[in-house]
């Protein structure tokens, strides 16, 4: 579904990624884990196609498409969703607002009808109990004023009402106390656990694959993987730390 | 009047970032003159979108004690368009101005205003909001006299100007005169661009740059019509400057 070859990327001159492989299968969960600078935020940024990262080799297919090719709005479109680690507010466009936008011009590129106003609502309405969102907080403006946990759940929120094909989770669980943890997790799973989607869960702790559970774990280090396993490997990583493991 | 009344040069502080050579041939001694009488309220509208050349709009309101006057404005046409507005406010009344300016290419957009908080108690708040691109230009010259006996005056002005392309580019004067001591005016100016973060982030769900670009525009432009409590003429308002901006962009 993504497979990812030999990518090389920098930012401002900056090499960050050193020749990262990584192929992810329909139905499969991975989870990537990486100390600090290692360039777990810079493969979701590359992924997604954000302006500044320069991809200088290597290559990136998503399902059977040159991804690396595409417009940012093109991958979305494709399928592709990720989810940032700190989301961004977006004063003066409402929730509702941008995300009926969002998904008309998706199911547009698809050659789909736009969703009415009303189906919309009902949509969203299901998105947002499913993550135990408050709908009025939909209505408010881009993830302005709300909190670090509400910002990730409404994160999730879009993820389900975009409904992607495949999903890179930058930090999702960063910034959620315990319950919300749960919360995300659960909604994770309901949204993309299924035989033709995919996930790449990039990650510091280990506890949000107790709720998600992985199908295998890659250590990041210095830009390219250097460990893979299963899920045992993050059990491994919490109790012993990056340096032992990954040495 | 004299017929042969000098055009203004940039020198005369009410146009110096205007298009003084477009005003050749333009009546300047039609201001329309809006009296709103005590305890009532008047609203209007004003649009400036199909003009080519030149096209001024002068108003000289006074509103009456206890009274309201409320005027919202979109300038998106014309070599130059510009709206001035004098308002003479007596006790107790309040005064209202929403505005926007677009506009590409070479076009001058403005708005000048002179508020005279002549009485006590009067409130005045005026938002203009200016895109721009091309190598067009929005101003706002905005004066708010505060007589001396006009004791607890509340007058605030905000401006914010949003440039899409290099070239373009916004001019704010705001000019307080205060003589009374127990006032309070609010004057902020500001200018920037796109935020870019937010875009990569709305291409990240799935807009394209000009989806993204509208919407944040159109959020920008919002302020200006948030006092204008008439859904349907927001609505319009809007509509005619997201016309402006599509039809350039």
């Amino acid at each position: 579904m993504l497979k990812i070859d030999n990518l090389q990327a920098e930012i401002g001159g900056t090499r960050i990624l050193n020749g990262l492989s990584l192929e992810v299968n329909a139905g499969e969960v991975h989870a990537i884990m990486g100390p600090n600078g290692a360039g777990k935020s810079t493969l979701a940024y590359v992924l997604g196609g954000r302006p500044g990262y320069e991809v200088t080799g290597g290559s990136v297919e998503f399902m059977g498409r040159d991804l690396l090719e595409m417009e940012p709005h093109e991958r979305a479109a494709a399928g592709l969703f990720l989810g940032f680690q700190y989301p961004v507010e977006i004063p003066g466009v409402s929730n509702v607002q941008f995300l009926r936008e969002a998904l008309n011009a998706q199911r547009q590129v698809r050659g789909e009808e736009p969703l009415s106003g009303g189906d919309f609502l009902r949509l969203a309405k299901e998105k947002a109990g499913l993550l135990k969102l408050d709908m009025d907080m939909l209505k408010r403006h881009v993830n302005v004023g709300f909190s670090g946990g509400e910002k990730k759940r409404a994160e999730m929120v879009q993820m389900g009402i975009l409904d992607p094909q495949f999903a890179v989770l930058d930090e999702t669980d960063s910034g959620l106390d315990i319950d919300a943890l749960r919360v995300v997790g659960e909604g994770i799973n309901a949204i993309m656990r299924a035989p033709e989607k995919g996930v790449l869960l990039i990650t510091h702790y280990q506890r949000l694959l107790d709720y998600v559970k992985p199908d295998y774990v890659h250590i990041l280090s210095k830009g390219r993987i250097v460990k893979t396993g299963g899920p045992e490997l993050a059990l491994r990583l919490e109790e012993e730390g990056y340096e032992a493991v990954a040495a | 009047m004299n017929a042969l009344t000098a055009l203004p040069t940039r020198k005369d502080e009410a146009w110096r970032y205007s298009a003084v050579e477009a005003l050749k041939g333009a009546d300047l001694d039609a201001w329309r003159v809006i009296d709103v009488p005590a305890g009532e309220s008047y609203r209007e509208c004003l649009t400036i979108e199909d003009s080519e050349s030149t096209e001024l709009r002068r108003l000289r309101v006074s509103v009456g004690e206890g009274g309201r006057c409320e005027l919202f404005a979109v300038i998106a046409a014309g070599k130059l368009g510009r709206i001035e507005v004098e308002v003479r406010l007596a006790k107790g009344t309040h005064f209202e101005l929403g505005g926007v300016t677009l506009g590409g290419r070479d076009t001058v957009r403005e708005f000048v205003t002179r508020v005279i908080h002549a009485e006590p108690e009067a409130t005045s708040n005026q938002v203009i909001r200016s895109v721009h691109w091309g190598k067009g230009t929005g101003n706002f010259l905005g004066q708010i006299d505060v007589v001396r006996d006009a004791q607890k005056t509340d007058a605030a002005q905000s401006f914010k100007g949003l440039l899409l392309e290099k070239g373009a580019s916004v001019n704010a004067v705001p000019q307080l005169e205060i003589f009374a001591d127990d006032v309070k005016c609010a004057h902020g100016a500001s200018v920037g661009q796109l935020d870019e973060t937010a875009r990569f982030y709305m291409a990240a769900r799935g807009l394209s740059p000009e989806l993204s670009r509208r919407l944040l525009v159109q959020a920008f432009i919002g302020d200006a019509f948030v006092a204008l409590d008439d859904e349907a003429e927001r609505e319009r308002l809007m509509g005619i400057a997201l016309a402006k901006l599509d039809l350039h962009l």
